[in-house]
């Protein structure tokens, strides 16, 4: 296990590099000239844009440029939002909300979608499981955006279950509806993914045995069945951490959720280039952490994905 | 079994009987059926297909898009961005206009069918790109193995690191100056391809032990043509699939991109620009939100319904387990 975290930590290391080189090549070897764009059209004195381009290391060439990028990431600086403040500051300010509807969206989409999968798969062919699949199918058709708006207009404006925004301070009533809305992305896909798996499961020799000596479907089916289907939803969980990312950026902007995604879509829509970089880069470092935890927890999971 | 054991002291065995030639007359077994009807993966996965409703009914709506896109004069007399009235505002419904008014007061239904051409070739040009990127990684990697493998490998994992609909808002910032439908599409499907390129590349690793390729490199064919010919049509079915997926997935991201704000410039006709300009008046007009929101999802709803059905009609792991 050792070995394996160590092997699967080096591999990191390139794609880690090569992520934030390709962030930093899209923005800064692109036409048009960063000061330029930041006194607009009345150009300032000359002296200033020198000493602005000397103190950003902007007449460097291109690979020292991101080398003093690349060690600010690894500082854990991340720059500077357009208004002046530090990302680190806002972070730390919208992390935590944005950490809370995650989690609670993932709870959501966990529960449900292997509750729904698992009796879709022990009863194939039934009502149940066309009717699941069915949903399923409409679900992974919806963009995040029109689930959110017609989440937004029917449960909240028009039967007034929900708060249509999220307060101040996040409370974790307010966070339900978006964290449903983030949930339903994801739902589908762990309903298929537990549905097939149960399937496969259910067909194998230790079911069969577990049946034949004698126990019952109340203990085959959760310690049996259920456990031995869950790895591969368990990965899934890490690869889509990326749509989850995108999803909240979305879903937070709908709902006026005052979390990472809101910075994000904000700065966004105001055009602030060097924000959604250092946004952009955050995400995709985290991106990376949890695909590396989850890899890990796959190999405990499964002792064949250690030894291979 | 060797003469040499000595049967005497060895344990009582039973005996083995080998069934008379003549009793089971053997037929060459490498005869082809010259008469029979060709089969191969495709075949049979058509015949299977023209008896789904399901693919009928996704290939109908496909069909109608693509119409609608192709010829949308046909479908309304309404140029997308002219009579439009700022009193009609949020109208209602009237007569010539079914769906009603925008906030701009430009007709619904207009706009949704001037919409369809850049949902759709904003998918079909990522799908292509996606497509030629996802095929030329993955066969190489797959086919030649070795420090090939490892640094195709690795670029696609740099590429996949970054969740492409962000780095389609980065490139998109960065080039607001130049949003089209082409400079989009290279935004997403720059990113896109490397899940193209894993899928083919471990069909390749299954398939390129076979016995076909064996028997072509034994007659001496060149081994990239051997990759070409033999091992990566052997092998696209899977990519087929998520590419059709792909294409759904394409029509989203210039939707989602657009409703962002980073999308196509509001001079174009896209569902994505109609819904996030529509989310102002939510509260009093969302009907003005729902049109656009329903075509989109139904053309995407109709390109996943179709790589599902062609999915389970070339997989038959996926056929037994329905």
């Amino acid at each position: 296990m050792l070995w394996y975290t160590g092997k699967r930590l080096l591999q990191v290391i390139p794609v880690l590099l090569g992520a934030t080189f390709l962030i930093y090549f899209m923005v800064f070897a692109m036409p048009g000239d960063p000061i330029a764009a930041l006194y607009g059209d009345r150009p300032p004195a000359p002296g200033v844009i020198d000493q602005i381009r000397e103190q950003y290391h902007l007449n460097d060439p291109f690979i020292v440029q991101y080398f003093y990028y690349l060690i600010g990431i690894f500082q854990g600086d991340f720059g500077v939002t357009y208004s002046g403040q530090s990302v680190n500051d806002v972070l730390a300010r919208t992390f935590p909300v944005t950490i809370r509807l995650a989690l609670l969206a993932v709870f959501i989409e966990m529960v449900f979608g292997i509750f729904v999968g698992l009796i879709s798969g022990l009863r194939k062919g039934g009502i149940f499981d066309a009717t699941g699949l069915g949903v399923s199918l409409v679900l992974i058709s919806l963009p995040i955006f029109v689930v959110g708006f017609v989440a937004q207009y029917f449960l909240a404006i028009q039967l007034g279950w929900f708060s249509p925004t999220v307060g101040a301070g996040a409370p974790l009533e307010d966070l339900i509806l978006p964290a449903i809305v983030l949930a339903s992305i994801s739902f589908a896909q762990i309903v298929r993914l537990t549905r097939s798996s149960v399937i496969e499961t259910a067909g194998l020799d230790f079911v069969r045995t577990a049946y034949s000596k004698g126990l019952t479907r109340r203990r085959i089916v959760p310690v049996h069945i259920l456990r031995n289907s869950l790895i591969p939803v368990v990965t899934y969980l890490g690869t889509d951490f990326g749509t989850l990312l995108v999803g909240a950026t979305v879903t937070e902007g709908i709902f006026n959720v005052p979390g990472v995604g809101r910075t994000l879509f904000q700065a966004i829509l105001r055009g602030e280039g060097p924000t959604i970089v250092s946004f952009v880069t955050v995400m995709v470092l985290l991106y990376l952490v949890v695909n590396l935890l989850v890899d890990l927890l796959y190999a405990v999971l499964d002792p064949r994905i250690r030894y291979a | 079994m060797p003469d040499s054991i000595d049967t005497t002291t060895s344990k009582p065995r039973p005996e083995h009987f080998v069934a008379p030639l003549e009793e089971t007359p053997l037929e060459a077994i490498d005869t082809i059926k010259a008469e029979g009807k060709p089969s191969n993966l495709w075949i049979d996965a058509w015949a299977d297909l023209r008896r789904r409703p399901m693919f009928w009914i996704s290939a109908a709506l496909i069909l109608v898009i693509v119409f609608i896109a192709l010829f949308p004069g046909l479908f309304t007399s309404e140029p997308p961005n002219s009579n439009c009235q700022l009193a009609n505002s949020n109208g209602a419904p009237t007569e010539g206009h079914p769906l009603g008014f925008t906030r701009q007061g430009c007709d619904v239904w207009s706009r949704i069918v001037h919409g369809a051409s850049t949902s759709l070739s904003v998918g079909i040009i990522v799908t292509m790109l996606v497509f030629t990127l996802g095929v030329l990684f993955g066969a190489f990697a797959g086919f030649y193995g070795g420090w090939v493998d490892g640094l195709l490998s690795r670029i696609g994992d740099i590429f996949f690191a970054i969740p492409y609909i962000l780095a389609a808002v980065v490139i998109m910032s960065v080039l607001a100056d130049y949003r089209n439908v082409w400079v989009i599409s290279l935004a997403i499907g720059l990113f896109a391809w490397p899940v193209t390129a894993r899928v083919l590349r471990s069909e390749i690793l299954r398939v390129k032990n076979s016995d076909f390729v064996t028997a072509a490199t034994a007659i001496g064919v060149p081994r990239f043509k051997i990759m070409w010919a033999h091992v990566v049509p052997n092998s696209i079915a899977p990519v087929i699939v998520i590419t059709t997926i792909a294409l759904a997935g394409a029509i989203v991201a210039e939707a989602t991109l657009s409703f962002l704000g980073v999308g196509l410039p509001s001079t174009f006709m896209s569902w994505g620009n109609d819904i996030a300009q529509a989310q102002t008046t939510l509260r009093t007009a969302p009907q003005v939100l729902l049109y656009p929101s329903i075509a989109l999802s139904l053309t995407v709803f109709s390109f996943i319904m179709m790589g599902e059905v062609i999915r389970d009609a070339l997989d038959p792991k996926a056929r037994a387990q329905r």
